[in-house]
């Protein structure tokens, strides 16, 4: 076999043999992570799990998310939410169906923390993660009594938005694993 | 034109002229390929030059100087991804890879189809970390450079986003060349540290049983995965087709997770959050979740099942009149290899089993190829593929019947196109 031959061969083994990272028991890898402090571990966690664990400290109600919606949110998700250029936000506060298959807040989304997490991490797209934690109850809160889930003046913070029932809690079935 | 085969050779194995797949092992069947109006194009575009084949201008003169990074050739440059993002918000959209234009299986890392949900970040990799913490006996966080020391592996992968093809949910048949239908799926080499060697140095903790994956760019990306899978066979990649990560797909690291959903596989990858529980983000409830005739949807839809298609001739191209014709497609499963691939001339009334091109490998592009005596007669080309679990792809009116039209995700049914007597190709639902 030719040098080149032999190289190829070897170059080719790999490829169909590595369908099974974990069989690879052998490996021997350095272990260069730098441990990370409390502190810093902090600093980068901005987990918001679906029972409200994560949620930070702050408040907020509809009538001053209405205001921060106008200014940062309306053009592209319509004045009332009905959808533009991005997706519509408010249905009625009730689960989807074959008749009704709506995927709007109040129709389709289980968890009512999901929507604070999502609107802090990525809202609006040109200035992602500037709204302050006062800021984002406040547009949870007027997207929450907008689809009719919450009334008016309901106070939006970490224990009560985690108490919110969403009308769509139990619309969803595990597929690829079990609950 | 295939003076060393016989009668036997040409006759037909299935309706409409499909012929045996051996024809091509045995060399010597000269095969006519469907062309693409806009290759037609670039070769008028160079008439122009009145060049004599037998005596080109190029090989009397020094040609273009050595360069530093390759380019295909200017005559190649309708080989592009198609952009579908949106104006307002810019960074929200996909681009698609031009499957019909491509062969073998392996992408080119510039056509590798795109989903960005706010731009691609430009990140400086000496200001990237990856951290893993949550339920793990010491967090801990990794430099891109110590990465680049840990032991790797390499895999050839599909990616497909969860809504590729999402147009076969629609009433009417779209009629777009098959990579702007089914071209948010790519294909490319792999090369990174198995996720087990990091996970397993912070040290997961028993009760662990997912894993929150966090990108690095605008709007932080996240997903939950379960902690078996990624300890199974996830990569945390570095290298995609023998370069490093591509800005749009993930530089300077970005998790793979073999054969499950596009964006299970996050691009830009900066944090691990082993945890007890998927934390319910709005991609994994509101998006990538699947609605049901029953109002219920399908939630985890992680893998991604066995699809194909045929990629010549399709929509778009035109072809040459009866004759003997290579029927060229892919196939791929989430559940590992293909199996077989069968094709019909006559809408599934006939199958033929298509020869599969080496190398078959699990949750990756297989390429197939099936000979076709065209009588120049309207045809229903149809392909069907198995997966080594014995799942086969569905046809779309039992895909549609059980599921509805309002999952938009997870669209993999048999696609039609039909064959006109004057060569052109459309899109049918039969």
């Amino acid at each position: 076999m030719s040098m080149l031959r032999r190289a190829a061969a070897a170059i080719f083994v790999p490829v169909v043999a590595t369908s099974a990272i974990a069989a690879d028991t052998d490996v021997k890898a350095p272990r260069l992570g730098t441990p990370l402090s409390t502190g810093e571990i902090a600093k980068w966690d901005r987990t918001i799990f679906a029972d409200g664990r994560g949620l930070p400290p702050g408040k907020g109600a509809a009538k001053d998310g209405r205001v921060i919606y106008e200014q940062k949110c309306a053009d592209c998700h319509g004045l009332r939410g009905e959808g533009g250029t991005a997706e519509e936000l408010v249905s009625e506060p009730k689960p989807p169906s074959g008749d009704y298959p709506s995927k709007a807040i109040g129709s389709y989304w289980p968890f009512a923390p999901t929507i604070f997490d999502f609107v802090r991490r990525s809202m609006p797209p040109a200035a992602a993660g500037t709204l302050t934690a006062n800021e984002t109850y406040a547009l949870t809160a007027y997207l929450l009594a907008a689809n009719g889930v919450i009334g008016e003046g309901d106070e939006m913070n970490a224990k009560t938005l985690a108490a919110v029932h969403m009308p769509n809690r139990d619309g969803f079935i595990w597929i690829d694993v079990k609950p | 034109m295939a003076g060393k085969l016989t009668e036997d050779d040409l006759a037909p194995v299935a309706g409409g002229g499909l012929l045996h797949r051996r024809l091509f092992l045995q060399g010597g069947l000269v095969l006519a390929t469907a062309q693409t109006a806009t290759s037609l194009g670039a070769e008028e575009e160079a008439k122009p030059r009145a060049e004599d084949p037998t005596d080109p201008s190029w090989i009397h003169r020094t040609g273009l100087p050595f360069s530093g990074y390759g380019t295909p050739s200017k005559y190649e440059k309708y080989v592009a991804r198609n952009i579908g993002g949106n104006r307002t918000p810019a960074g929200d959209g996909v681009s698609w890879t031009p499957l019909e234009d491509l062969e073998g299986i392996v992408t080119p890392s510039g056509l590798h189809f795109e989903r960005h949900h706010d731009g691609v970040p430009d990140i400086d990799p000496a200001a990237h970390r990856l951290v893993i913490h949550g339920l793990v006996r010491q967090p801990l966080e990794f430099t891109v450079s110590d990465l680049l020391r840990y032991p790797m592996r390499s895999r050839f992968l599909f990616i497909e986003c969860g809504g590729n093809s999402n147009a076969g949910w629609h009433e009417e048949p779209i009629q777009r060349p098959v990579g702007d239908f089914h071209g948010l799926v790519s294909c490319s080499e792999w090369t990174g540290v198995p996720l087990s060697i990091l996970l397993d140095e912070a040290g997961v903790d028993a009760k662990a049983s997912w894993v929150i994956a966090e990108g690095a760019d605008a709007g932080l990306l996240n997903v939950s995965l379960p902690l078996a899978k990624l300890m199974d066979d996830a990569i945390v990649a570095l290298y995609q087709n023998g370069e490093r990560v591509r800005p749009e797909n993930g530089y300077p690291i970005r998790l793979i997770v073999p054969g499950w959903e596009g964006i299970t596989n996050v691009k830009w990858l900066r944090r691990l959050h082993v945890t007890d529980a998927p934390a319910m983000t709005r991609n994994e409830t509101a998006k990538y979740t699947e609605l049901q005739p029953s109002g219920k949807a399908r939630m985890f839809t992680f893998v991604m099942d066995a699809k194909s298609l045929i990629t010549s001739p399709s929509p778009g191209q035109k072809m040459h009149g009866a004759n003997i014709y290579e029927i060229r497609g892919i196939a791929w499963s989430g559940r590992g290899k293909i199996a077989k691939v069968e094709v019909s001339a006559d809408g599934g009334k006939s199958w033929a089993e298509a020869h599969l091109q080496e190398p078959v490998m699990a949750q990756c592009f297989t390429r197939f190829r099936s000979p076709w005596a065209w009588n120049g007669q309207s045809a229903l080309l149809k392909s069907r593929a198995t997966d080594e679990t014995g799942y086969v792809q569905p046809e779309r009116d039992v895909l549609v019947k059980e599921r509805g039209r309002e999952g938009y995700f997870h669209y993999n049914a048999i696609v039609c196109w039909a064959v006109d007597e004057d060569g052109t190709i459309s899109h049918v639902y039969a």
